[in-house]
């Protein structure tokens, strides 16, 4: 099976710091992929080179390769406007932009060159489906989405990342500022999403990573210290490190 | 200690309310149609203000005209691409020196510069110019401060689904910043309204309603420096003055009340 994404020894620094070290990785298609460790190891950072949003910060430093189908997304050539389309992000806290829930996730469309009106709406409302979220704002698709709730809004940033059609997602801890309710709808979406889109999800907590992803890799200090199933990763550990971090006794 | 904050506070309440009133007791009875819509009779004697209110905003569209684009671009510049360089301390420096001008200065180079160098004459365009000048570095920096303040995680999440930073300037970012935006602009449109100095050298005297832009004007406040300082009608230039306060007060009060509703509207409250 080919695999959506290649990291080689990839390293990256912010100026002098070395925040991720030798990082390789796989990740496979149409799967849902676990990021863990504690904070600070660099998970964020790492989905943050995926989609090259650490481009913004002027100390941001990198060597090593990442492979989106087997091309190297570091390449001057790239469009990095069109890399973000086809890998999308959903975020820590839910950022919703303050327009309307029809306009937060009309956007992307239109940045994108759409102008039908009726293909845009159809478009809108698809992605309203698959995020889960269209029975409860099918009748206030004008209403601004910051009157929704935490939950609903984190719903409406994966309507809109979707809409733009990306082949891989990145989620930053996307239920860590959700109450559980709202996390189980994200869960059950993230089971949903995983037949169309390849998914990594960077979560703290493990019991998520257990239920929603069939890849795990545990990250400590800028290194991955252990990948491979979920299942394997934990119940049979192969490092101490792991076995310790899964166990609860740091972290 | 509390006693004193609270005084002063209370003493700037009275010093404005003791202003204000002592205008508008002097000047409301002056106010009625005909003076708000006829011409002035015997240099303003008599008859009415229509000309100056005209001139007023005239000269004021012209300022903003000028000096919104200006101010707004500089501030799109300096908060979302300059970053913290030698050439953004300077162009924040000379904003911030521009804005702290001596009004009276401003007139003299306009005078120099629009009305004699550029020829534009005494006019509405040169008195306009000069009191963009004037307004510039408060929608500058006001602005600024606006796009500085839109949460940097609505440009992330623009940015992530493949939004250029054009795009998310002009969609994401200013949207979020439009009230405070125009607080700046009302603010700098205020201080163009209320500016005699500025337009003292620049847009001429005149007692007719300005059409083109190079017709020579006669805002409000230089209507009222001129019947106060030559004795021409102490009434009428309380006439005058209470017009002006009124004008700038439902100016500040109409627009806060549009800048709530459009902020109500896009936070969904």
């Amino acid at each position: 099976m080919p695999y959506r994404i290649e990291v080689e020894d990839l390293n990256v620094y912010f100026g002098e710091s070395h925040i991720l070290k030798d990082i390789n990785i796989n990740i496979e298609k149409n799967m849902v992929t676990s990021l863990i460790g504690p904070s600070g190891c660099g998970k964020s950072t790492f989905i943050r080179t995926l989609n090259r949003m650490n481009d913004t910060i002027p100390t941001f430093r990198k060597d090593g390769s990442v492979l989106l189908d087997g091309n190297e997304i570091y390449e001057p050539k790239i469009d990095v406007v069109d890399l973000r389309k086809r890998i999308g992000m959903v975020f820590q806290k839910p950022n919703p932009f303050p327009k309307s829930i029809f306009d937060n996730v009309a956007y992307g469309l239109r940045i994108h060159g759409m102008s039908d009106k009726d293909v845009i709406a159809n478009k809108v409302e698809e992605s309203l489906k698959a995020a889960a979220l269209w029975d409860e704002v099918k009748d206030k698709l004008e209403m601004s989405a910051m009157g929704l709730s935490g939950g609903q809004q984190q719903r409406l940033c994966i309507a809109r990342t979707i809409a733009v059609e990306p082949e891989v997602i990145l989620m930053d801890e996307p239920c860590s500022a959700l109450d559980p309710i709202s996390t189980t709808k994200i869960e059950d979406l993230i089971h949903k999403l995983k037949r169309d889109y390849t998914i990594i999800i960077v979560t703290h907590n493990m019991q998520q990573a257990t239920r929603v992803s069939k890849h795990t890799a545990f990250f400590l200090h800028g290194e991955i210290v252990e990948s491979g199933l979920t299942d394997k990763l934990f119940m049979e550990p192969e490092d101490k490190r792991t076995e310790d971090y899964i166990t609860g006794r740091f972290g | 200690m509390k006693t004193i904050f609270w005084g002063s506070g209370i003493l700037t309440m009275c010093f404005l309310i003791l202003i204000i009133g002592y205008i508008l007791i002097n000047g409301l009875p002056v106010i009625n149609l005909t003076f708000l819509f006829t011409d002035p009779i015997d240099s303003g004697r008599s008859g009415g203000i229509f000309p100056m209110i005209v001139s007023t905003f005239y000269v004021s569209f012209v300022a903003l005209v000028v000096a919104t684009p200006l101010g707004v671009g500089g501030a799109i510049y300096l908060a979302e691409y300059a970053g913290e360089g030698k050439l953004v301390k300077s162009i924040r420096f000379g904003s911030e020196t521009l804005a702290s001008i001596p009004s009276i200065v401003f007139g003299l180079f306009g005078y120099a510069f629009f009305v004699i160098y550029l020829g534009f004459g005494f006019s509405v365009l040169s008195g306009g110019l000069t009191l963009a000048l004037m307004a510039m570095p408060t929608i500058l920096r006001t602005a600024e401060v606006a796009i500085e303040a839109v949460p940097k995680s609505y440009s992330e999440g623009s940015m992530a689904i493949g939004a250029t930073k054009w795009q998310t300037i002009y969609e994401v970012i200013l949207p979020a910043a439009i009230p405070g935006i125009i607080t700046g602009v009302i603010l700098g449109m205020a201080r163009a309204i209320e500016e005699t100095a500025a337009i003292l050298y620049t847009v001429g005297a005149a007692l007719q309603v300005p059409v083109s832009i190079f017709d020579p004007a006669r805002p409000l406040p230089l209507h009222l420096y001129t019947l106060a300082t030559e004795g021409i009608s102490l009434p009428n230039a309380y006439g005058t003055a209470a017009v002006l306060v009124i004008l700038i007060l439902i100016i500040t009060i109409v627009t806060n009340i549009l800048i709530d509703r459009y902020t109500k509207k896009m936070m969904g409250r």
